[in-house]
């Protein structure tokens, strides 16, 4: 039997999204992205002087992101402070980004993103992302794209866009579920990747067509939100 | 970046005239916005600014054995934290000791005064009560977090639920909201922290205000009177000065009662 | 091209081989690409983008303003906004300076107007050896945005001169959007760096200048209550 999404959605629909750009006016860029019940913001300090001094790179500029949950993001409150699980998130975010920025200008520097994740229903590294990728822009961080991030999954034998957190976490019917955040620049280049369950190479090669158009409309609208706020 | 030595000088200079850069009153409050259920999964969240300044606050219930010499008592815990993301001075890494002094602060308040009635958080005498968290969280850091903060955690308590709790099963069901609202006695316990600059005294300082602040004194009132108190840093202040600060409090408290009082009922 | 329009990194700003990819800009194979979040502008088939945001990128000969982070045994380290300190070396002062009494001549937190005169590796150097450099006794800094400064000054500095005139006030723009304002009066540097944030706010509105002059008949009412 097909699977049938509870909140009605069809296998290729996202949740809806709302992006915004300068939410925290002392950083050199900020913004706000929410997918969902997911809302993540992210702020960017940078560049400037690297410290610790044994972390500097005399090459080029070093771009350092940390990602945090608030406690009462999620119903079980998480104990403030990092965990294993945020700083390896902090790390594949990291990875996701360094791929389009461009520090070669700025040796011995350090670009600070901070991701704090307000409300979290599923997809919080990618929501986290995408919010970085704009705050960055916004920062006038030298960039040769965007990066935009969404998951896509396997719901039993299913191909699913934008799992929510049932999907995720509750689902256990068949195959159970298979949760797989997918981040790529704006001209479709994969930039993270990370899997979670039981899938094969030709759902998966589904999956990842499935995440790239969602990945061009993610764009479209970091893009506008970016625009919008000079109208002011 | 710290202010200029030659802006500080003109701030001091100007608030002995009793003026200020944004035309405002030493005693007076920047605009005040207040919104609640920043988060859904909290049991209740308030997301205060005052200014440019923002912080976030919410509330969790869990379940916890209650502590031996009060066994039909459920407790307080309060964390703060002055994120790297509010402010380019703040460095990563484990919580300084400015986001210690600010969570007891605020915890302070609100167990002294006791506005939280503990003892309806008790589900099994000795076994089983309610603990509650607030968690303080900076977004921008324009000044004055402390009473942004304090604001922030009497709005969030007072827009929490107390979770499903299933007996049966021995677990609280989070994600369906549950009815009883958090037991709150009507004492609405806030901080207002008063500040010396030169021979003058503000409350409600920016962030380029705020640094050349030598002493503070933060007072946590409700319509009965005083719960808690705080002078923080290093400077010293006469007696007379004492209790003017005392007064200018009491006044301010007032007014800024005013402004959130609808979040409050 | 003529209009400029607001461009983020990765964005086509125009396709073919008719143009070439000036600051800020890539040719790729989708064409010339912006690499900045600006406004993209085109002249004489040359493409750049203008950034709307960013770090002060020092340039040789700017005059700047500087916050003194750190007093060191041969010079001060200054703050100029940009992503590295910049260095003032006690040879780079115009007179006699005491090697043991270097924060008698300026100490932490102090500004002065200085002057870029290397940016290398190391480092950028600074300079107080001309006419209208040196420390600053008395006023008020404000930080703009460094990429508003041209819009701010004016051309050929129409904007900034309307700003002193109606102000009374010594204005000092700094090309890395620190500002200092001095006046008689607190009242009217506040009125001066209001206008200044106005510009900086304003900064896409055509006619401008006109504007601003409406904007102090405005406010100026308001400040003689």
């Amino acid at each position: 039997m097909a699977y049938k999404r509870l909140d009605g959605r069809s296998n290729d629909e996202m949740r809806p999204i709302k992006a915004k750009v300068n939410v925290v006016p002392n950083a050199d860029g900020s913004a706000m992205f929410s997918i969902g019940d997911t809302i993540a913001i992210a702020a960017v300090y940078g560049p400037k002087k690297m410290h610790p001094q044994h972390q500097q790179d005399p090459e080029k500029g070093v771009l350092r992101c940390t990602y945090n949950m608030n406690s009462f993001s999620v119903s079980d409150r998480i104990r403030p402070g990092p965990s294993r699980r945020s700083m390896e998130i902090s790390k594949i975010t990291e990875w996701a980004l360094s791929p389009v920025v461009m520090l070669k200008k700025y040796p011995g520097s350090v670009v600070d993103v901070h991701i704090n994740i307000i409300q979290a229903d599923a997809g919080t590294r990618c929501a986290g992302i995408n919010a970085a990728s704009m705050a960055l822009a916004h920062a006038g961080i030298p960039m040769k794209e965007l990066v935009s991030s969404i998951s896509v999954g396997k719901m039993d034998k299913t191909i699913v866009l934008d799992l929510d957190k049932y999907e995720d976490s509750d689902f256990e019917e068949g195959e159970g579920s298979t949760d797989i955040p997918i981040s790529m620049t704006g001209d479709g280049k994969l930039t993270h990747i990370q899997l979670d369950g039981k899938i094969d190479k030709k759902q998966l090669k589904e999956g990842i067509k499935m995440a790239k158009k969602a990945c061009e409309e993610i764009h479209e609208i970091q893009k506008k939100a970016l625009k919008e706020t000079i109208k002011k | 970046m710290e202010t200029a030595n030659i802006t500080k000088k003109r701030i001091e200079k100007y608030l002995s005239e009793g003026k200020r850069f944004d035309e405002r009153k030493p005693e007076e409050f920047r605009e005040i916005t207040i919104e609640t259920g920043v988060s859904k999964k909290a049991e209740g969240s308030a997301r205060i600014k005052i200014g440019k300044t923002e912080v976030i606050v919410g509330v969790k219930l869990g379940l916890a054995e209650p502590y031996p010499d009060s066994p039909n008592k459920g407790n307080l815990m309060t964390t703060a934290e002055l994120t790297p993301l509010s402010s380019e001075r703040i460095s990563l890494g484990r919580p300084g000791i400015e986001s210690v002094e600010l969570g007891r602060v605020i915890d302070r308040g609100i167990r002294e005064s006791k506005f939280i009635e503990l003892e309806k958080l008790c589900i099994k005498e000795g076994e089983k009560v309610w603990n509650v968290f607030i968690d303080i969280y900076s977004i921008n850091d324009d000044g004055n977090i402390l009473d942004a903060a304090g604001i922030g955690a009497v709005v969030a308590l007072k827009d929490a639920h107390i979770p499903k709790y299933d007996e049966k099963e021995d677990k609280v069901i989070y994600d369906e909201p549950g009815k009883e609202k958090l037991p709150l006695s009507k004492n609405i316990t806030f901080p207002i922290t008063v500040r010396k600059v030169g021979n003058d005294f503000l409350v409600d300082p920016t962030r380029e205000e705020e640094d050349i602040v030598k002493s503070r004194v933060t007072i946590g009132m409700n319509k009965q009177g005083i719960a808690s108190m705080q002078k923080g840093k290093d400077g010293s202040l006469g007696t007379e000065e004492f209790d003017k600060i005392l007064d200018i409090a009491e006044k301010t408290w007032a007014e800024v009662f005013k402004k959130i009082e609808k979040h409050t009922k | 091209m003529t209009d400029r329009k607001i461009v983020i990194p990765g964005e086509v700003i125009v396709k073919g081989d008719d143009y070439l990819p000036g600051e800020w800009t890539e040719k790729t194979e989708k064409g010339i690409i912006s690499l900045r979040y600006g406004l993209a502008e085109e002249t004489k088939r040359l493409v750049k983008v203008i950034p709307l945001s960013g770090v002060y990128h020092p340039r040789r000969g700017n005059v700047v303003i500087g916050k003194v982070e750190n007093v060191t045994y041969n010079g001060w380290v200054i703050n100029i906004g940009s992503e590295d300190n910049a260095f003032l070396s006690l040879m780079e002062v115009p007179r006699f300076v005491n090697k043991d009494a270097l924060e008698e001549v300026m100490n932490i937190g102090d500004s002065a107007v200085v002057k870029v005169w290397g940016v290398n590796r190391r480092g950028i150097d600074l300079s107080l050896k001309s006419r209208g450099l040196g420390k600053i006794e008395e006023g008020m800094i404000i930080e703009i945005n460094p990429y508003k400064v041209p819009r701010v000054i004016g051309k050929e500095g129409s904007m900034i001169k309307i700003i002193k005139e109606e102000t009374g006030c010594n204005i000092t723009v700094g090309q890395n959007g620190f500002v200092w304002i001095k006046g008689d009066k607190i009242e009217n540097e506040l009125l001066a760096k209001k206008a200044i944030l106005f510009v900086t706010k304003k900064s896409f509105v055509s006619g401008l200048t006109d504007e601003v002059i409406k904007w102090f008949k405005e406010n100026k009412k308001e400040s003689k209550k």
